[in-house]
């Protein structure tokens, strides 16, 4: 069972912010991070594979996106 | 579409849209606009502020096509790509007032974080201090974020709300079109123009017409912000936004170089002055308010373009705050601050301070 993120509606640096302290916090695994704009997925993704996280899925959600990520 | 898609997120395309406006801004120097000043989103703004009379300082009065076109071209962009959203109810008061302050923080320096690096690109010293500035309040504003400030969220809305600050912009070239400028006159129709100053000085306006609807769409898609720059720096050691803001200032250089229109040193500069502690006091409150706001003024016009409706409060915000900075003498002129200006930047500080620890959420 993942850990999930909602950043939905937040502005950056925000959704950013929540998945690296979420990253921080779980050490290994996976997390699911739910955001409404093309931007936060973009940053969001950047952000986690800058802490060497992979990109495992990005699902079209309702009016957003769920972005699912993992580290072993 | 796809690869052209993406090809904007990837570190190549906000390189190359850093390159392409600092390129521009360069040549709509050569093609009329003022010195060190090929686009200012703030002076703009503020020229637009004086074109429909909310503050009538007599040589600062033009309606910038490059401000409208950022708006569209972001509107066509976020069209095309499917990325119009429609979203409101982040704490839009808050936006205004920081819109505001914004606005008059970069008067006090004489220009928003673009002019700071096209100063910069055309040998104008003191432009650094306007940096260090910047910097310095984008800085106090990671601190914010770090203890748990936030705006709240957006909601999603009705279309038409994202598409009234894009409205409003065609309104402003309809007048601008059915109102020209008029040799001699410093008025036309409903429009005020300058007739000296750097607010008579204009690129033709079908040229910065198309180069701000360009910007505008590339700038969708790239993302690109100055203030994120910055503080995506500073708070998570990413470089990715930064390449693009230190692109824009090498190109602007190297054409400023080969235009002949680099002149370095701090006196005589165009439309600066040489106070150092209020070139980077006033850039420290801008800096602080686009901070606390999620954007630099380019970047709001861009997000209003895809249907902010909060980032269109900031932009009207700043419209509105450079009317007070003409109005009650707050803005700088070359000879250096306004009369007013200090204490304006020091109340503006306070606010931002004032919003910056009042409005936090207690982590759980």
């Amino acid at each position: 069972m993942s850990t999930i993120v909602d950043a939905r509606g937040l502005s950056c640096p925000q959704p950013v912010l929540m998945t690296l302290e979420e990253i921080k916090k779980t050490g290994k695994g996976e997390i699911e991070i739910l955001v409404d704009t093309d931007t936060s997925k973009e940053n969001v993704s950047r952000a986690a594979q800058s802490r060497k996280w992979q990109v495992q899925e990005i699902l079209e959600q309702g009016e957003g996106y769920r972005i699912r990520i993992k580290s072993d | 579409m796809g690869s052209f898609r993406d090809f904007f997120s990837t570190t190549w395309g906000i390189i190359g849209v850093g390159a392409f406006i600092g390129l521009l801004a360069s040549l709509l120097q050569k093609w009329g606009n003022p010195g060190n000043m090929g686009i200012c989103v703030a002076c703009f703004e503020r020229d637009i502020s004086g074109a429909i009379g909310l503050h009538r300082a007599a040589v600062v009065q033009y309606m910038r096509p490059e401000i409208i076109g950022f708006v569209l071209g972001s509107l066509l962009a976020a069209y095309a790509f499917k990325e119009f959203r429609p979203r409101v109810g982040s704490a839009p008061i808050v936006r205004f007032v920081l819109g505001a302050f914004a606005m008059i923080g970069a008067l006090v320096f004489l220009g928003c974080p673009w002019r700071a690096l096209l100063r910069l690109a055309g040998g104008d010293g003191n432009a650094i201090l306007g940096l260090a500035g910047l910097a310095f309040g984008i800085w106090i504003g990671t601190l914010f974020f770090k203890g748990g400030y936030n705006l709240g969220r957006t909601e999603k809305t009705y279309t038409s709300v994202g598409w009234l600050l894009p409205l409003l912009m065609i309104g402003f070239l309809i007048l601008r079109v059915i109102f020209p400028p008029v040799e001699g006159e410093s008025q036309s129709g409903v429009l005020f123009y300058s007739l000296k100053g750097p607010g008579a000085m204009h690129a033709p306006l079908y040229v910065s017409l198309v180069i701000g609807l360009v910007i505008g769409f590339v700038a969708q898609r790239s993302r690109f912000c100055t203030m994120g720059a910055l503080r995506d720096l500073i708070l998570f050691r990413q470089t990715h936004l930064f390449l693009g803001f230190l692109t824009l200032a090498v190109v602007a250089f190297v054409t400023n170089l080969v235009l002949g229109q680099f002149h370095p040193g701090f006196a005589g500069q165009p439309v600066a002055h040489t106070m150092h502690v209020w070139n980077f006091g006033g850039m420290v409150l801008a800096g602080l308010a686009f901070a606390l706001a999620g954007g630099c003024p380019g970047r709001q016009l861009f997000l209003a373009g895809e249907g902010d409706g909060d980032a269109a409060v900031f932009v009207l915000g700043m419209i509105v705050g450079a009317a007070f900075a003409h109005n009650f003498g707050l803005a700088s002129s070359p000879n250096g601050v306004g009369p007013h200006g200090i204490a304006a930047v020091i109340i503006g500080l306070v606010v931002c301070l004032f919003i910056g620890f009042t409005m936090r959420r207690k982590s759980a």
